[in-house]
């Protein structure tokens, strides 16, 4: 989803920027220094979320970092976006975490076993897909600037044209991904119950 | 120089509208049950019709001990008051009280879409505040308050976004803007099914089971006192107002009425969002709780059928009038 969107963003941004330079690393504009800091921010509680012992505090970090997501959206003027960020991410996915994190009785101070001998593998895993992400990332955008005077461009009208025009297919795909995804949570639990009638 | 005031001046208004409307509402609620159920208490402070009631209760709060369980999570449990009540505020910045940019805090391109948001951040207050306790009755608070976010999130958004289907924008000026007194039968289920669904994620009667006072104690607030429960029950009523302002604008017209032309337009919005407070106050009087099955059954088998069936509808028409 965060790839995505990002790379809905910098394709609208590719598509209306201007192809004259843009301006240079060494005099950052005050959108910049923001971005900067908020990235930061974010970076540290996604830190946070997954090396602390306390359960819950790492779903309420994580509301942190996605939180701070939202807001380096909306100084790439993906307005769109950052809301439905926030509507999706910290108001359904953190919400059915803590609530599972509640059903599980998550104790109040550290959780002994909330460490696993993975966490080598992990590490390296997340620096791996990190890097390539970064790298992807820099090698798509290195030249492109978001005009942030101009009209918006990631605008709900924007992206919604962007979207529907251009990229109908693979929303469709994605759609019938999702569907996939819910047949199978109902298989699922079907299964489970049956299971407890037969005992 | 210029901007900067009238930045200042919105948010100084914004602020004065948030920390007033919600105790009017407040103060209105004990009023209209003390009529309603024949209660004799809340007429009595300060003589004419029990006016003081509201002050002698502020009084009450502020004096209470501030109290944290010693095995609560200390930060957390402070925190969780703030967290509930400032999406709230920023939910009024965005609501459009009148016609043109001026009668707005802040207009929002996405001003659906961040409504909606905000909204549900609100909801993790009570969730820190139900966990952070250490308390049963709190934890299963917070559980149902979860399970009842999760299950009328979904209506709220499917109706609201019916609207916006209707108007062919989701900025809650251009919704105002492409109004038309035929939108109300147009739109009525799911301007129902919003009001609905929003009472729920309120907490309000009769959908208060998260914090059933006769059996759950107060749920996710059981361990709070003084100001801090104070805060839970302020943005409790900011959420009336903030409910309210928001079924106007999306489905009742806001600044839209039958006579008085463009200069009473905040007139029409502040009236009609008190005739809804009035309404959630009404039902709070009038219905029993509904237990926790029956809750879920409304939001997944009531709500989101009649929800998509209005998002049908107002395909249909649109399609069919373009």
């Amino acid at each position: 989803m965060n790839g995505a969107a990002t790379t809905l963003i910098s394709a609208t941004a590719t598509a209306t920027a201007p192809e004259a330079a843009g301006p240079g690393f060494l005099s950052p504009a005050g959108v910049e220094i923001a971005f900067v800091l908020v990235g930061l921010v974010t970076l540290g509680a996604a830190l946070v979320t997954v090396t602390t012992r306390q359960l819950v505090h790492a779903a309420l970090w994580l509301v942190v970092a996605l939180g701070g997501l939202a807001v380096e959206y909306l100084l790439l003027t993906a307005e769109f976006i950052a809301w439905v960020q926030v509507l999706i991410y910290v108001g359904s996915v953190v919400v059915l975490l803590l609530f599972g994190l509640m059903l599980t009785k998550a104790p109040i101070g550290r959780s002994p076993d909330a460490d696993s001998g993975n966490r080598p593998a992990a590490l390296a895993v997340a620096a791996v897909s990190a890097v390539c992400l970064v790298w992807v990332v820099v090698d798509a955008f290195r030249t492109t600037w978001i005009d942030l005077d101009g009209p918006a461009q990631g605008s709900t009208e924007v992206s919604g044209q962007f979207l529907f025009r251009n990229w109908v297919l693979p929303f469709e795909a994605l759609s019938v991904l999702l569907l996939a995804a819910l047949v199978g949570a109902i298989v699922l639990s079907r299964k489970n119950s049956g299971d407890k009638e037969q005992r | 120089m210029n901007d900067v005031l009238d930045v200042a001046l919105r948010l100084v208004i914004v602020f004065a509208v948030f920390m007033v409307v919600p105790l009017v509402v407040g103060q209105a609620e004990h009023k209209v049950m003390g009529h309603m159920q024949g209660r004799l208490g809340p007429m009595h402070a300060g003589g004419f019709h029990g006016w003081a009631q509201l002050v002698a209760d502020g009084v009450k709060f502020a004096q209470k001990e501030d109290v944290v369980p010693a095995n609560a999570d200390r930060r957390i449990f402070q925190l969780a008051p703030a967290v509930s009540l400032l999406p709230y505020l920023l939910v009024v910045l965005v609501i459009p009280v009148g016609r043109g940019e001026g009668a707005v805090g802040q207009a929002v391109d996405a001003g659906v879409f961040f409504v909606l948001a905000v909204m549900g951040v609100g909801v993790l207050g009570s969730l820190m505040a139900g966990w952070a306790s250490a308390n049963k009755f709190s934890l299963l608070g917070g559980l149902r308050t979860a399970a009842q976010l999760l299950a009328y999130e979904l209506p709220m958004l499917l109706a609201a976004a019916s609207v916006a289907m209707a108007a062919g924008t989701v900025s809650l000026h251009g919704i105002l803007d492409a109004f038309q007194w035929w939108w109300l039968p147009w739109q009525i289920v799911g301007a129902l099914v919003f009001f609905v669904a929003g009472l729920a994620e309120l907490q309000r009667p009769p959908f208060d089971m998260p914090v059933a006072d006769s059996e759950i104690i107060f749920g996710a607030y059981t361990e709070y006192t003084g100001l801090r429960f104070a805060l839970f029950l302020l943005a409790e009523y900011a959420g009336i107002v903030v409910l309210c302002g928001l079924t106007t604008v999306l489905f009742l017209g806001g600044w839209h009425g039958p006579f008085g032309g463009d200069g009473a337009g905040w007139v029409w919005t502040l009236l009609k969002t008190a005739v809804l407070a009035f309404v959630v106050i009404w039902l709070r009087v009038s219905y029993p709780r509904l237990r926790e099955d029956q809750l879920q059954k409304l939001a997944w088998t009531v709500l989101i059928p009649l929800a998509l069936a209005q998002i049908a509808l107002t395909g249909i028409v649109k399609v069919a009038i373009s």
